[in-house]
């Protein structure tokens, strides 16, 4: 068939002339481009001392955010948990008591707010589920640890700090 | 010193060629064969003949050993996969194996102790007097031996190339 | 007289074989450096200025980790196969003279614990053996990628040896001798034998590349294939004592090379220094040179290890004996024409 676009190169393989049998030019080309490596700028960063910028849209850890009198903006709806595709997100709704409005914006508030982090793939949909605008994944990199079950992430870990003004 | 010495290492290439005989596991009884061959290399240190010694250590314990235990270690030898022996067999064994016993000991006794051998040339096992013997004296049988060896090495080969022409 | 002969070789034994222990060890530090420089990285460098210390960390770690031998492995050929394999690394270097005779106080004394004169076919059975503890190990693991492992270094090694004894043929037929004290002291100056036997030398350094289970004739142990290969099973210091006989054996046959064909401690001026410093400091400067040639080496083994990529299986056989053996014997005959043609004229 005839190439439409043009773009088909037919790789021509000839016969090894006797130089390139022998292999050692060959062999000694790549030696001289890697022993050229040795004097090129190192590329690594030294993590704990020096961190790499996130990108823009980088996905990290969920916080939980507040508004701007500090009240906690989740209203429990469950919407992040409906969307999540790993199910790491579990919740407990509770109804706000009178005396608490300093403490949680909407009528009902989510009393446990579980996320599993090894079940999380950080995909950002419960992100956008989000109808109050309470949840981002704009934290830093999970942190290792030896057990599985401190991997679940309650509130005290995901809601953000109270900010003084 | 010396004496005692042979005697000590003749008794472990004894002991250690009876095992070879005796390990139920074939690459056991090659491990022992090892120890034996050493044991050998070890003797050909005491009479000075330290070519022997070496080309003993590099051919038989380096070479010749490695392709038994490389052989052995392929084929997959286990109680299962062992034939039946029937009881004829076992008769005979043991009546061949008492035959040679008999001539044994019957030879045991005409055994009389000999003089120790003493060397007349000390330094004959060194490489130059050796090379010098082998290419003025014994050159016949030296290049017929090569020969030998060649001729075992062409028919290695034809043994292993005819396999694929009779296969096509 | 006789004790203190006694006292003199074992000072020699015992600082050499801590030089070599030592040597193994900090090579294990450079190889993860000179990889990491090669691929512009830094390397390790928490422990200790500069990773100095990483050896020790390493080899602490190695200590503190769990013994496993698997249940249904040969046990006392199990922990042979590690043992045999770190003794024979160590025993090559008894015959390698490190420098001329050292004068102190009065006492010549030989920097070479011992000048058999079959030096060169010792150090040539010694590493035929060294595959014994890789077939050992592998066999008793009851594994089948170990006994792979185990295969294959004993066919590679047997393999590689005869092109490696060829092209030590024709260097003997140049030195007229097989003690390695000879061969090293015909090389004065700068009569280095790579000078004569380019081509032996050659085929003698992919030999020994091959007979050391480095890239790229790492076969037994390619982890893309055979997991570990022969030391798939080991686990803590027996694994460590495998590591450790490859850098031995690195460093042993880096001496080797050195000694036979780049002149041991010899160098260029050499008799200006001597008479410059004397029967003492003179004879160390040339050890250190040595020392310089091997380190030379040892990087330069380091150095293919990271651009040449592994053989296939049956490259290995093809260059080896297709290759290999036929350019070795050619090396022989031409030498042997050469040594004729010049004693003629």
């Amino acid at each position: 068939m005839k190439s439409l676009t043009n773009k088909k190169k037919v790789l021509e393989q000839k016969p090894m002339s006797f130089w390139e049998r022998l292999y050692l030019p060959a062999i000694f080309r790549g030696m001289a481009i890697t022993f050229m490596h040795m004097f090129k700028k190192k590329e690594t960063v030294f993590y704990p001392e020096v961190k790499r910028e996130f990108s823009e849209n980088w996905r990290g850890l969920h916080s939980l955010k507040r508004d701007e009198q500090g009240r906690e903006r989740c209203t429990a709806c469950g919407l992040c948990a409906l969307a999540c595709p790993a199910e790491a997100i579990t919740m407990t709704a509770a109804e706000r008591k009178k005396g608490e409005e300093h403490l949680y914006r909407e009528e009902k508030y989510a009393a446990v707010y579980e996320i599993n982090m090894l079940r999380c793939i950080f995909c950002g949909l419960c992100e956008e589920a989000c109808p109050k605008e309470a949840i981002y994944l704009d934290g830093n990199i999970v942190e290792s640890n030896y057990l599985r079950q401190n991997f679940i992430y309650g509130k005290d870990k995901l809601v953000e700090q109270l900010f003084k003004v | 010193m010396s004496i005692s010495l042979f005697y000590f290492i003749a008794f472990l290439s004894i002991f250690f060629s009876l095992l070879v005989i005796f390990a139920k596991n074939p690459v056991h009884s090659i491990l022992y064969l090892i120890i034996t061959f050493f044991t050998f290399t070890m003797q050909y240190i005491l009479l000075n003949a330290q070519f022997l010694a070496i080309v003993n250590f590099i051919v038989y314990m380096g070479a010749i050993l490695v392709l038994f235990l490389f052989v052995l270690m392929l084929l997959n030898l286990n109680k299962e996969s062992e034939p039946l022996k029937s009881n004829l067999l076992k008769t005979i064994g043991v009546i061949a194996g008492m035959c040679l016993l008999v001539t044994l000991i019957g030879s045991t006794k005409s055994l009389q102790l000999s003089n120790p051998i003493v060397l007349q040339a000390q330094n004959l096992g060194l490489v130059k007097n050796l090379g010098k013997v082998l290419f003025s004296e014994f050159l016949l049988p030296f290049e017929i031996s090569s020969i030998l060896l060649l001729s075992a090495m062409v028919g290695a080969v034809l043994l292993a190339k005819r396999e694929p022409k009779d296969a096509s | 007289m006789e004790l203190a002969f006694i006292i003199e070789k074992f000072v020699l034994i015992t600082v050499i074989f801590a030089l070599s222990l030592v040597v193994a060890m900090y090579s294990t530090l450079a190889e993860r450096k000179i990889a990491a420089f090669l691929q512009d990285r830094v390397g390790p460098n928490r422990a200790g200025p500069g990773g100095l210390f990483q050896p020790l960390a390493d080899g602490a770690k190695m200590f503190f980790k769990e013994e496993i031998i698997p249940e249904q492995a040969s046990k006392f050929l199990f922990v042979a196969g590690p043992s045999l394999a770190i003794l024979t690394a160590c025993i090559g270097s008894a015959v390698i003279p490190w420098g001329e005779a050292v004068v102190i106080a009065g006492r010549m004394i030989d920097l070479q614990v011992t000048d058999i004169n079959v030096g060169i076919l010792y150090i040539f059975g010694v590493v035929s053996l060294g595959v014994y503890g890789v077939m050992i190990g592998g066999w008793a693991s009851n594994n089948k990628f170990s006994l792979m492992g185990a295969i294959r270094a004993a066919s590679q090694n047997i393999s590689y040896e005869i092109p490696m004894g060829l092209s030590i043929i024709a260097l003997l037929l140049l030195t007229n001798t097989l003690s390695l004290k000879e061969i090293t002291a015909q090389q004065h100056g700068w009569h280095w034998n790579v000078l004569y036997q380019p081509l032996g030398f050659l085929v003698f350094l992919v030999c020994s590349f091959a007979e050391t289970n480095r890239t790229p004739f790492d076969l037994p142990e390619c982890e893309t294939e055979l997991v570990g290969g022969y030391h798939t099973e080991y686990s803590s210091m027996k694994l460590g004592f495998y590591l450790f006989a490859e850098y031995i054996n690195m460093f042993i046959s880096s001496a080797v090379m050195a000694t036979l064909y780049f002149g041991g401690y010899n160098y260029p001026g050499m008799d200006w220094v001597n008479s410059l410093l004397g029967p003492l400091w003179g004879p160390l400067v040339g050890m250190m040179v040595l020392l310089l040639k091997i380190f030379v080496f040892i990087f330069f083994f380091m150095w293919v290890r990271w651009t040449v990529p592994r053989f296939r299986y049956d490259q290995l056989m093809n260059l080896g004996w297709k290759v290999l053996i036929p350019l070795a014997i050619a090396n022989i005959v031409i030498t042997g024409i050469w040594i004729t043609v010049v004693d003629k004229l």
